[in-house]
């Protein structure tokens, strides 16, 4: 059986960041498996522009980021499979994949790194009653249709979801001549960056319904209509408040799941909230040697943060395959009142350098409060903020010295009184 | 004086601008933006509002049948749909490579349209 020093899965953003870092500390024996025919992963298909601020300090398009991670990994020569599909990973830190060139294979790393991306919520994920007519798409897939196949999806369009995606498309598809009648969103509030609300539907006049759902599609061949209505605080559908739009299509952009079927397998241990595994400073899972990085760990809105985790899931990779990676005393961390999720769950301070980042979410929005984070009991820092929203993730750097204190849970919470 | 809130687009941050104007509609302060470029937007979009574009044309010879490009620049809103009609006629063959301009000048803009990854030939 073949064996590396590290196996990255995943040649997406995440995943060629992170076998960059690991090669730019020392690794050598890289292998990149990647079930499409080439490498980047999703920016090749987001044709639109605002990566790599942080990154690059510059705005690129999607397919512009993703080359630049792309010469990276092809200027140091370091290999990976296309249309390499991995379809066991186990304990033993063993890899079974298939791909067209190699049929079955069983190959094994000292250390690998998760970076399969995630995976688009479905029609069947929220139950729409109607037909099952064509013309249903969830809004990546017609994304890739539109931006990398050439094929247009619709020419009257209904988006369900209001995350970038839904809004990305939105303005995609009205800039290639449909008409995108509006985007319904079940929540009172968008879940999308606001600047996509304002250049992809305020620049083009599209209606946003917050706190609609789609009730109905219409069609048997084809998506004929599509039904929504206004939704009451427990999401229910409220009576006599229903629009019917004209349609032939309908976009569905209700979320994204981190993509873990391999990590389940593995008997990884998850965390419900961010659906992803859990991890501690150094990006480890449960499972010693493997680490986990960008959206199958968290779904993030950045690809710039992406590329970041995975640069840090690097440099830990190459800790632990030169045995540097210590284990020992750790401290929990704890999403209390307002706090969605912390990544990482837990800490080994004896693997902090100088500071840690903890990444987290809010539950819902907050305007003027602050956040607090406590070393068991005792606060460590109070973040005022303005603006809380659970489409944002939000950021906090601690100092290890600080982090080292803490005996065994550290907390974050919104508090909405501020005295 | 008049306040008027709005999002800066420049980039994904989001900042949330406060954009104070006189009586006479001259600008007097943008507050809210965490870099140089907020206040420039601002500004701007009170007066001439400009977009990125990005889309496809229309490739042969390589792995997909769409190359995705990008203007050079930032171009006057009200011009979008004219130069996405001008992209649908644009064809290219195989390879291509990043920031090849594909279109120089599009719509007499003074803004050429820039390939926004390289296709290789493939058979």
């Amino acid at each position: 059986m073949k064996h590396f020093e590290l196996i990255i899965i995943g040649g997406g953003s995440a995943g060629l960041s992170a076998a960059v870092s690991a090669f730019e500390n020392g690794v050598r024996d890289i292998l990149v498996l990647e079930r499409d025919k080439e490498l980047g992963g999703i920016l090749q298909q987001c044709i639109h522009n605002g990566f790599g601020v942080h990154t690059f300090k510059e705005e690129l398009s999607g397919p512009s980021f993703a080359e630049r991670f792309i010469n990276l990994v092809k200027e140091k020569h370091i290999s990976y499979k296309l249309n390499a599909m991995v379809i066991h990973l186990n304990d033993d830190k063993t890899l079974e994949y298939v791909s067209p060139e190699e049929g079955y294979n069983v190959i094994k790393a000292s250390a690998i790194i998760l970076a399969m991306g995630c995976r688009e919520r479905t029609r069947g994920a929220i139950a729409v009653p109607g037909y099952r007519p064509a013309g249903v798409w969830s809004a990546g897939t017609a994304q890739r249709y539109i931006n990398m196949e050439g094929f247009m999806v619709g020419k009257k369009i209904f988006i369900l979801g209001s995350g970038d995606i839904g809004l990305i498309m939105a303005r995609r598809l009205t800039l290639e001549g449909a008409e995108v009648k509006g985007v319904a969103e079940i929540m009172p509030y968008s879940n999308g960056l606001p600047r996509n609300i304002k250049q992809c539907l305020e620049d083009f006049n599209i209606p946003l319904f917050l706190s609609h759902t789609i009730t109905k599609i219409d069609g048997l061949d084809r998506v004929s209509g599509v039904t929504i209505a206004q939704v009451d605080e427990s999401m229910r559908p409220i009576p006599n408040t229903e629009k019917t739009f004209d349609v032939d299509t309908v976009l569905f952009s209700i979320g994204l799941i981190p993509e873990n079927a391999l990590s389940e397998e593995a008997n990884i241990e998850m965390d419900p909230k961010t659906r992803g595994p859990k991890v501690d400073e150094s990006y480890q899972t449960s499972l010693n040697g493997v680490f986990a990085c960008g959206n199958v760990l968290h779904v993030h809105d950045l690809v710039d943060f992406v590329a970041e985790e995975g640069r840090k899931a690097g440099i830990a990779a190459a800790k632990y395959i030169n045995s540097q990676l210590e284990e020992g005393r750790f401290v929990n961390t704890l999403a209390k009142k307002g706090i969605g999720y912390i990544v990482p769950q837990r800490i080994h301070p004896v693997n902090l350098d100088k500071t840690i980042e903890l990444m987290f979410r809010v539950t819902k929005q907050y305007k003027n409060v602050e956040i607090v984070i406590k070393n068991d009991d005792e606060v460590l820092r109070v973040i005022k903020k303005k603006h809380l929203a659970p489409a944002e993730m939000e950021k906090v750097i601690l100092k290890a010295s600080d982090v080292a204190l803490c005996q065994q849970t550290l907390t974050i919470e919104v508090v909405e009184e501020v005295a | 004086m008049k306040k008027i809130e709005m999002i800066c687009i420049v980039c994904p941050m989001s900042c949330h601008l406060e954009v104070e104007k006189n009586d006479d509609g001259s600008i007097l302060s943008v507050t809210g933006n965490s870099c140089n470029r907020g206040d420039g937007y601002a500004r701007k979009e009170l007066t001439n509002p400009t977009r990125m574009l990005t889309s496809t044309i229309k490739i042969t010879g390589a792995i997909y049948n769409r190359l995705p490009v990008i203007t050079s620049s930032d171009i006057p809103k009200g011009k979008l749909f004219e130069v996405m009609k001008a992209l649908a006629s644009i064809e290219v063959t195989a390879p291509v490579k990043m920031n090849d301009v594909i279109v120089t000048n599009i719509c007499d803009l003074g803004i050429d349209i820039i390939a926004s990854r390289s296709m290789e030939k493939v058979n």
